[in-house]
């Protein structure tokens, strides 16, 4: 099943290093899912956090207001 | 404490570098490496111990209690102390005041957080105790810590709801309290000291160059100013100093680190404390892009309010750090 992965920030440079990060390694890896920036703040407060980078996988809010690391999104994803 | 590094930095300018101790060039290169070294140690030191801190008071957990409890007129302070501990980015300053006001927590509350959280961060406080020393960097932070209060408290008096934008209103009407969900992290330190690891090392590495910066400036005026040279200019007496200062400050927006080096040397030079810490306070608490990003959630006229009352809090600041210090 190809997992839904939203990437929720403003725009900070932070949240641009998040959806790189994200990026990179749904592509080295090869795992399906689909990588979605979410930058409208009305949207972001739906998933009631507080801090932002915050990464989503299939609605799940997973990580908040920090740009983890590789390694922690890959065993996120799988 | 930090004769070592005088030491390191004696002999790497004396004797490997080979300099002679009267040259301009010298002082400054002494005075570069000395502060270099000290203020990256205190800043590793603070950032760290924020960090653990702030493991164990994550902003869900301080939206919270702020929520939960009555604490009869303690919330204010209490929310400027929280603001301490938490690290701000300016880019999560619309969700933190959404999900503070969806908490129902009151917006004057809201503000005594939003304004000591940039004010006195991490980076601002080891920067202190490194440039100025640990009795200045108290009084930073205390005032740091009653200007949000009181700030916060004139704030909710002026009864601000009705200028925030429509959709905010909206959250506002549907805040309630129980929706609050708090789930705590049952993780030992064990676990959480790589978490907390890799940011002190984020964070350290996206200052440094700034720091390094500020200091090299800092190096060169300290070497070529002369002492007093700004004393003519800005002295204790002269009362527009102050509000000059911070007025020029709040439009611009650099993290502490490449600033606080050079204002040191200016303090040095003869700038009061006062002036200087208004000034500094202006930079780090309040600038031009955090209003940008507030548009989102506030009409203009709240901005220019909650801007105006902060400006003014810290000018009155600056007089009483002149007064006193």
């Amino acid at each position: 099943m190809s997992l839904a992965i939203k990437i929720l920030g403003t725009g900070c440079p932070k949240c641009q290093s998040m959806v790189s990060i994200v990026q990179k390694v749904v592509k080295e890896n090869n795992i399906d899912a689909t990588v979605e920036k979410v930058e409208d703040i009305m949207e972001i407060m739906k998933y009631n956090i507080m801090t932002t980078p915050a990464l989503v996988v299939n609605n799940e809010v997973t990580i908040k207001g920090r740009v983890p690391s590789g390694e922690e999104i890959l065993a996120l994803l799988n | 404490m930090f004769d070592w590094i005088q030491h390191i930095a004696d002999w790497l300018v004396y004797s490997v570098f080979n300099l002679n101790t009267n040259q301009h060039l010298a002082k400054a290169l002494n005075f570069f490496i000395y502060d270099s070294i000290k203020i990256l140690i205190l800043l590793f030191v603070v950032i760290f111990f924020m960090g653990i801190v702030n493991s164990y008071f994550p902003i869900d957990k301080v939206r919270s209690y702020l929520s939960k409890n009555k604490l009869y007129g303690l919330e204010y302070l209490l929310a400027s102390l929280f603001g301490v501990v938490t690290p701000f980015c300016s880019c999560s300053s619309v969700p933190l005041f959404i999900g503070f006001v969806r908490g129902g927590i009151p917006l004057g509350v809201t503000f005594a957080f939003l304004i000591t959280s940039p004010l006195v961060n991490e980076v601002a406080v080891g920067l202190f105790i490194g440039l100025f020393g640990v009795k200045t960097t108290l009084i930073y932070v205390i005032s740091g810590v009653l200007l949000g209060t009181i700030s916060g408290i004139i704030l909710q008096k002026l009864k601000l709801e009705r200028f925030l934008t429509p959709w905010v209103k909206t959250v506002l009407a549907d805040a309630q309290r129980e929706q609050d969900l708090f789930q705590e992290e049952k993780l030992s330190l064990k676990q959480r000291l790589p978490i907390i690891w890799a940011e002190v090392l984020k964070i350290l590495k996206g200052i440094i160059p700034y720091v390094l910066v500020g200091i090299a400036i800092g190096g060169l005026m300290h070497g070529y100013i002369s002492e007093g040279f700004f004393e003519r200019y800005m002295d204790k007496d002269n009362l527009f100093a102050v509000p000059i200062v911070t007025i020029l400050a709040v439009p611009m927006y650099s993290n502490a680190s490449g600033i606080l080096p050079v204002v040191q040397v200016l303090v040095h030079k003869g700038i009061p404390l006062g002036t200087a810490i208004a000034f500094m306070m202006g930079v780090v608490g309040l600038s031009l892009p955090e209003a940008m990003l507030l548009k989102k959630v506030m009409t203009f006229k709240l901005i220019a309010t909650f801007f105006g009352v902060v400006t003014l809090c810290i000018i009155l600041s600056g007089y009483v750090f002149n007064i006193i210090l």
